[in-house]
């Protein structure tokens, strides 16, 4: 807690925020692509299994794909079409995953298909847990983990405070401010049903100082104040984390290598938390999402509903693109990541697309390097209070297994703050990313 | 003084006698601790060359003279195996490959697949940033004009370094006398593939239908089953891109009669926007 009785954590980075081309524009409906993609596996765990056949007419919300096991979630229709194929997609991950390319009807409508609806006040736990799964609902926040794998709490474990993430600290992205604004109810309809889901007494909602208006919006939307309350964080990144979110709002630290689960407290992203509370009443599925389209390269900026599968090249043109773009970020600048091929489909996980023309990118790219002088910002500026500086010599080095082993490079997110103060322009996220991928294959085949 | 002492009836009481010959044999192996052998480095193969769990013949990187050498002290078989060697399964250089995006990141190809796979049109093939060159201990790979390894199969000790270095797993141990080889990774069907790569893999099945016995379609890919029987052309000739190749200890991977020409030289441009 600082002086001002504002609390916040230490170290981080205050990057420009460049949110204010988007912020103030409402959300808009986008259209239908002629073809959508929907690729089978958008989420962390298991890819979802078909249950509609090449060639099929389907509705738009009809149920595309069922969860296999527990760690996987159902995949709905985007639209009202036909399934023409099932076959590869080409995912940002860099690999190629299955799904289905699914060709709407000239006339298709915005009209959802709806289910068998959950009651906030009458449903079971686990019914809830079911109904998420089932309404396909994934950390929209970027992670894409399974929102209804969190609230499966162990009978060990208990959960005492909620905390809803709408934070979102990352620059260019305004996607959970503008559902704050116009979804309150959402929002707090969606935290009823966590709340009885997980069995937890209270829940925060962490709104960033920039974001006023929508903290006002959730305030005059609350209906049961005991439970329910805001917190308002001074800007800074990266707030909207996980783990320093749960540290800044209730002074619990998450020891490395354990979960939020650990200190009795579950985090949702506040879009998540909308959906639930806008899909479960109506037993309808996730078949769009809210993102920003922003970035300097890019004429019409906004917050649109895009359809999931809609590809990125559609979203691009349809928004209006200037004739020097030279780069294309998933998500924003600090986290996000350069996508190679505008023909990946926009997924569950996609906060938002920014694009920036050739003046940019100059600045964006590599910038010469120099050898590391000690200054100490990086370890400043660490929000976990790892070494950068340590991890990377270790890393130039290669030695991986000793900076996993001895310097915690596993709990490292990945948010950048080391390589954006670093003044030799040493490239510490990127390589601390390869070293994560090679200790994960080491320790996947041992 | 007292610890000495005490060091002195320690060294006396705890001695291990141990093989002498495990000592001689290390000595006589190249000392590269390349695992290719299947061992974690030279002195545990020597000791099991001495136990007689293995042959001589089972290191990679020794001579044949050499391999006898040991065979002679240790009075045991040569055991001689056939030799293995590394292949590429790309064949998407620049002159016949596209990229979709430009890379700037670390220069790695490790690193480039953590960014959207890379910026190479194709999402199986070869990044062409040469991590498996510099892992290589024995320098037998090496980058030509095209960005695309090149294994020098008298140099390559089957160590499998190559193998575990590349993200896109586009290498494989392969026997050196097996001379068939599909030298491509898209899972991809149909000539959409063409656009990014003009060597790739359409999945047509010509190669399949041609020598049934030998391959089979897996996955969008032929799967040669060298155990079925010794293979000949027949399999590359109708190949309409240069897929699946022949591998000829002189002349080098040659192509089949149907196979596309490729003459360029230079980088093929970038795909547009």
């Amino acid at each position: 807690m600082n002086i001002f009785g504002a609390k916040s954590f230490a170290h981080g980075i205050h990057p420009p925020e460049s949110k204010d081309d988007t912020s103030g524009q409402p959300i808009r409906q986008f259209p239908f692509a002629p073809v959508l993609e929907v690729p089978l596996s958008q989420h962390v765990g298991q890819p979802a299994v078909p249950v509609v056949r090449e060639g099929q007419e389907v509705e738009r919300g009809q149920c595309l794909a069922r969860p296999d096991g527990f760690l996987s979630v159902a995949m709905h229709a985007p639209a009202s079409g036909v399934v023409k194929r099932i076959g590869l997609i080409p995912g940002i991950s860099g690999k190629m995953v299955r799904g289905f390319f699914i060709e709407p009807f000239p006339a298709s409508t915005q009209e959802v298909l709806e289910g068998t609806a959950c009651d906030a006040d009458t449903a079971s736990p686990e019914e809830i847990v079911t109904a998420i799964q089932n309404a396909g609902v994934v950390g929209l926040g970027g992670a894409g983990f399974p929102t209804h794998a969190k609230l499966r709490i162990p009978p060990d474990k208990h959960v005492d405070t909620v905390v809803i993430n709408g934070a979102e600290c990352e620059p260019y992205l305004t996607t959970d401010h503008r559902v704050m604004l116009e979804h309150a109810e959402d929002v707090i309809a969606g935290i009823r049903y966590l709340l009885r889901a997980a069995g937890a007494e209270q829940a925060i909602i962490a709104i960033e100082a920039n974001k006023p208006d929508a903290a006002d919006k959730i305030r005059a939307a609350i209906t049961d104040n005991a439970r329910i309350s805001v917190e308002v964080l001074p800007v800074k990144y990266p707030q909207g984390a996980e783990r320093i979110l749960i540290k800044t709002l209730l002074g619990r630290e998450i020891p490395s290598g354990s979960l939020t689960l650990d200190v009795n407290a579950l985090c949702f992203n506040v879009t998540s938390t909308a959906e639930i509370g806008r899909l479960l009443p109506h037993g309808a599925g996730l078949q769009e999402r809210v993102m920003t389209v922003g970035g300097p390269a890019v004429k019409n900026k906004g917050n649109y509903r895009v359809p999931i599968g809609t590809p990125l090249r559609f979203v691009l043109e349809t928004a209006g693109l200037e004739d020097d773009v030279a780069c294309v970020f998933l998500g924003g600048p600090m986290m996000g990541q350069a996508v190679s091929s505008l023909d990946i489909p926009v997924t569950k996980g996609t906060t938002g697309v920014i694009a920036f023309t050739g003046r940019e990118a100059k600045y964006l790219s590599a910038q010469k390097e120099y050898p590391c002088i000690r200054c100490g910002y990086c370890v400043e500026a660490c929000p976990i209070f790892l070494n950068p500086s340590q991890l990377g010599l270790l890393a130039g080095q290669n030695q991986y297994e000793k900076m996993a082993d001895e310097f915690y490079l596993m709990d490292c997110f990945e948010c950048g703050c080391c390589t954006w103060v670093c003044p030799s322009h040493i490239p510490l996220v990127q390589q601390f990313r390869v070293a994560k991928a090679a200790v994960r294959k080491v320790r996947k085949t041992v | 003084m007292a610890l000495a002492s005490l060091l002195i009836v320690a060294n006396r009481l705890l001695h291990v006698q141990e093989d002498p010959r495990i000592d001689r044999v290390t000595q006589m192996l190249p000392g590269t601790n390349c695992g290719g052998c299947g061992y974690p480095g030279c002195r545990p193969f020597a000791e099991a060359l001495v136990t007689g769990e293995v042959l001589p013949g089972g290191c990679t990187v020794s001579s044949p003279a050499e391999q006898s050498q040991i065979a002679g002290y240790l009075d045991v078989d040569v055991g001689r195996q056939e030799k293995r060697v590394a292949r590429l399964a790309c064949a998407g250089g620049s002159n016949v490959s596209r990229n979709h995006a430009h890379y700037q990141g670390l220069g790695t190809c490790a690193a480039a697949t953590l960014v959207a796979g890379g910026g190479k049109g194709c999402f199986w093939g070869c990044l062409g940033l040469g991590d498996c060159q510099v892992v290589c201990t024995f320098d037998a790979i090496e980058m030509n004009n095209h960005r695309l390894p090149v294994v020098n199969e008298s140099l390559c000790t089957a160590c499998g370094d190559c193998v575990t270095a590349c993200p896109k797993n586009l290498f494989s141990l392969e026997l050196q006398s097996q001379q068939l080889w599909v030298a491509c990774r898209s899972q991809d069907a149909g000539d959409e593939i063409l656009e990014d790569c003009l060597v790739a893999c359409t999945a047509c099945g010509r190669c399949a239908l041609d020598a049934p016995a030998l391959i089979e379609m897996q996955g969008n890919l032929p799967v040669i089953d060298f155990s079925k029987g010794p293979a000949t052309r027949t399999a590359i000739e109708r190949c309409p891109t240069g897929a699946i190749v022949w591998l000829d200890p002189e002349a080098g991977a040659m192509k089949g009669s149907s196979a596309r020409k490729i003459v360029r030289q230079g980088d093929r441009p970038d795909a547009p926007t």
